[in-house]
């Protein structure tokens, strides 16, 4: 049943990765890149790795990629602009390629070597938590990695946006702070006034 | 201002906005069931028209085409010939209903209180060519709404 | 007949078995749940009706009885009857995959959610972030739609919704650590096990800043008033469905209220103590303390007219407004409340008293 399933779920990925490089609509090119997160999260589950499979869904499918389609639709994108570069760069792609092979071979094959591949995983107990196995380990015994990447990650973003934020001169703001501390009594005064007598 | 930084953290403008609506959520409903509760309706009420008769069943319309004229919608359209008596009648009265706005000019050109603006306002059509009130059936209104057109000219008589 | 039936159950493997009756189950939920959407919209109308001195729709019956319960179902029909438009140059697949891409997540998320201690699809352990990844899926029917139907309101109501989605559902997975602290565990059954002892035990008692930016992201995330922007109405039509008629636009209609629901049971499952009765603990062995589906029924409701209430008592947001909200409110609220939440389980105040910490 598990093997099904893999069977299913791997071609889906392998599919849908294919169409994301040669589908010619970078929209459709990013929602079938969501497919094949989705899929290799349930490739994921059937492992048991849930937390890890949620987590990937979580956010690579309900962060990253909603950024990256809210870019793809919003970017006009011409097809026959892009295409100009494509022969006088394609030694770069090609040798991208080429060392993305080496590495992959290199974890499945090399470092693969004495563990059985195509046997299943042993099942675990019922109430083995994923989570709290994960959870355990990155904060005893690799607590210093997962700082210092969450550190590298927070330099990133500061940089990020000290990068990208411009403050351009003449540009009219609305300070929003101010305008929802906004009192009745500072914009409106109400006057009481008594009827006169008809003259 | 630390007040007003208090009362934002605290919610307490939203607070005091749904207690408005939750106050009217239990108070009494202003909405008339339509068909079976209807609001009172004035004497002066325009709605749709009709041509009346005397009480002797002579028409009162003399064809002098003051509502014609002073119609801002030009939706009544008017023919007149002398009738077999010798008297000046209309041989056509058209008020087309999709044109008219029922301001009641009409009614107060008319010398003779021929055309008046009845209370029925429930009503439709359902072909083609129905908006067009001829005549006939501005009279058969007439006859057949002559109490009520009666008792509302009366009660409004006082203020004219 | 039932011989029979009770024949080919025995005959069936365990796992035949399982498969039987989590299908029942999900096809159960399924149906109530839509059931309950069709209530909840006569229901939203008769609210806001009341609120605005109407009656609300009280003409189509049922049976000559219960004035305006029909209307739910007949307005299923006119949907169901009307033509599904597909504009001219809109992408035909991916404009009619949208609706139903809206509508899985809303469904799928039931999976988890516990109705009672034992009535439960699946008892997964990380059930909390298979929540947050689907709700944040809803997100993809809504941008799809927007981009599919190739029109400018549309893709406006598109943009404006993917980017308050992503900021709010930060601001409730902030919220929702403050529920993982408070309860140890990422299973919903778990969380409301942890609750127990009466209406002050109950996690609001003491996450209530928590509570309140999460129901108020929640709010948001389900694209309700005020905070509908990706509608608008009055600036952009209806915004990422101004192109869907018919039964299309029934599926998203559907989705927008399976999902308020689905806030609202979360609501009362982090934080108001899902089954569990709020008298437990106060009148002893009497019937009220027991925990019961009921309460956990009488709570969603509950919930559900808080919708309700602000769509009927708020004007609508303006976009800016709802991005300062979000990022530099909201989160920042449940960042110090979280920093609150760890000196009070360090110094083992409130509900952190009776387990031991780093348990397990």
């Amino acid at each position: 049943m598990v093997e099904i399933l893999f069977y299913i779920f791997g071609t889906i990925l392998v599919l849908g990765a294919l169409g994301v490089i040669t589908s010619r609509n970078p929209v459709y090119s990013a929602l079938l890149l969501v497919l094949c997160f989705i899929t290799s999260a349930a490739i994921w589950l059937l492992i048991e790795a849930e937390f890890l499979a949620v987590v990937l869904v979580l956010v690579y499918v309900g962060a990253v990629m909603v950024l990256f389609l809210f870019v793809v639709m919003m970017l006009d994108v011409n097809l026959e602009e892009l295409r100009t570069g494509f022969t006088r760069y394609a030694w770069l792609g090609w040798l991208t390629a080429l060392a993305v092979i080496v590495e992959i071979v290199g974890v499945v094959w090399v470092r693969g070597v004495g563990i059985d591949v195509s046997k299943s995983p042993t099942p675990t107990a019922p109430d083995y938590s994923n989570t709290l196995e994960l959870g355990r380990v990155m904060y005893t015994k690799y607590a210093y990695p997962f700082e210092l990447a969450a550190v590298l990650l927070l330099v990133a973003i500061i940089a990020a946006i000290s990068l990208t934020m411009r403050r351009r001169p003449g540009l009219k703001v609305q300070d929003i702070g101010k305008q929802v501390a906004v009192r009745a009594k500072d914009r409106v005064r109400i006057v009481k006034m008594n009827s006169e007598k008809r003259s | 201002m630390a007040v007003n930084l208090v009362k934002t953290l605290l919610l307490t403008e939203l607070v005091q906005g749904m207690g408005v609506t939750i106050r009217n959520f239990f108070s009494t409903k202003y909405t008339l069931n339509y068909p079976e509760e209807k609001t009172p309706q004035s004497p002066r009420f325009r709605g749709l028209h009709a041509l009346r008769r005397y009480p002797n069943g002579q028409e009162r319309c003399i064809a002098c085409k003051l509502c014609e004229a002073v119609c801002p919608a030009v939706c009544i359209t008017i023919d007149s010939e002398v009738a077999p008596d010798g008297t000046r009648r209309t041989s056509r009265y058209d008020i087309d209903l999709f044109k008219c706005i029922y301001c009641g000019f009409c009614e107060e050109a008319c010398p003779v209180d021929a055309i008046v603006l009845t209370r029925i306002h429930e009503y439709h059509m359902e072909h083609r060519g129905e908006n067009i009130m001829s005549k006939d059936k501005l009279l058969a209104v007439g006859e057949r709404y002559e109490a009520m057109i009666a008792t509302d000219k009366a009660a409004d008589a006082p203020y004219r | 007949m039932l011989q029979s039936i009770s024949d080919t159950w025995n005959s069936l493997s365990a796992y035949g078995q399982h498969t039987v009756w989590t299908t029942v189950w999900t096809l159960a939920i399924t149906v109530a749940l839509i059931l309950s959407v069709a209530l909840l919209t006569l229901w939203e109308r008769k609210v806001i009706g009341w609120m605005q001195l109407r009656r609300g729709p009280n003409r189509v019956r049922i049976l000559g009885m219960f004035p305006g319960l029909g209307q739910p179902f007949a307005d299923v029909v006119k949907l169901l009857t009307k033509e599904v438009i597909i504009p001219a140059n809109a992408n035909k697949f991916l404009f009619l995959l949208a609706p139903m891409i809206t509508l899985i997540p809303a469904f799928a998320a039931w999976a988890v959610i516990p109705l009672s201690a034992t009535v439960v699809v699946s008892k997964a352990n990380a059930g909390l972030l298979y929540l947050l990844s689907l709700t944040s899926m809803g997100v993809y029917g809504v941008i799809i739609a927007g981009w599919a139907a190739n029109s400018k309101y549309a893709f406006l109501g598109a943009m404006r919704s993917a980017a308050q989605m992503v900021a709010y559902e930060i601001a409730m997975g902030f919220a929702l650590v403050g529920v993982i602290i408070a309860s140890q565990s990422l299973n919903l059954g778990d969380i409301v096990e942890r609750q127990q002892g009466g209406f002050l035990a109950w996690n609001w008692f003491w996450l209530f800043p928590l509570l309140i930016v999460y129901f108020i992201s929640g709010v948001a995330e389900t694209n309700r008033a005020p905070f509908d922007v990706a509608e608008g109405e009055s600036e952009i039509v209806a915004g990422f469905h101004v192109e869907y008629s018919g039964i299309a636009f029934a599926l998203f209609f559907l989705a927008e209220y399976a999902n308020m629901i689905l806030i609202s049971a979360l609501t009362a499952v982090f934080f108001f103590g899902g089954w569990l009765s709020p008298f437990a603990g106060y009148l002893g062995d009497s019937a009220l303390a027991q925990p019961n589906i009921g309460w956990l029924l009488i709570k969603i409701f509950i919930a559900l007219f808080f919708f309700l209430w602000f769509r009927a008592t708020f004007p609508r947001y303006r976009y800016d407004q709802i991005m300062r909200l979000g990022w530099k409110v909201l989160i920042p609220v449940t960042i110090v409340w979280i920093g609150v939440e760890m000196v009070m389980a360090w110094y083992k105040v409130g509900p952190w008293a009776k387990v031991a910490l780093w348990a397990q």
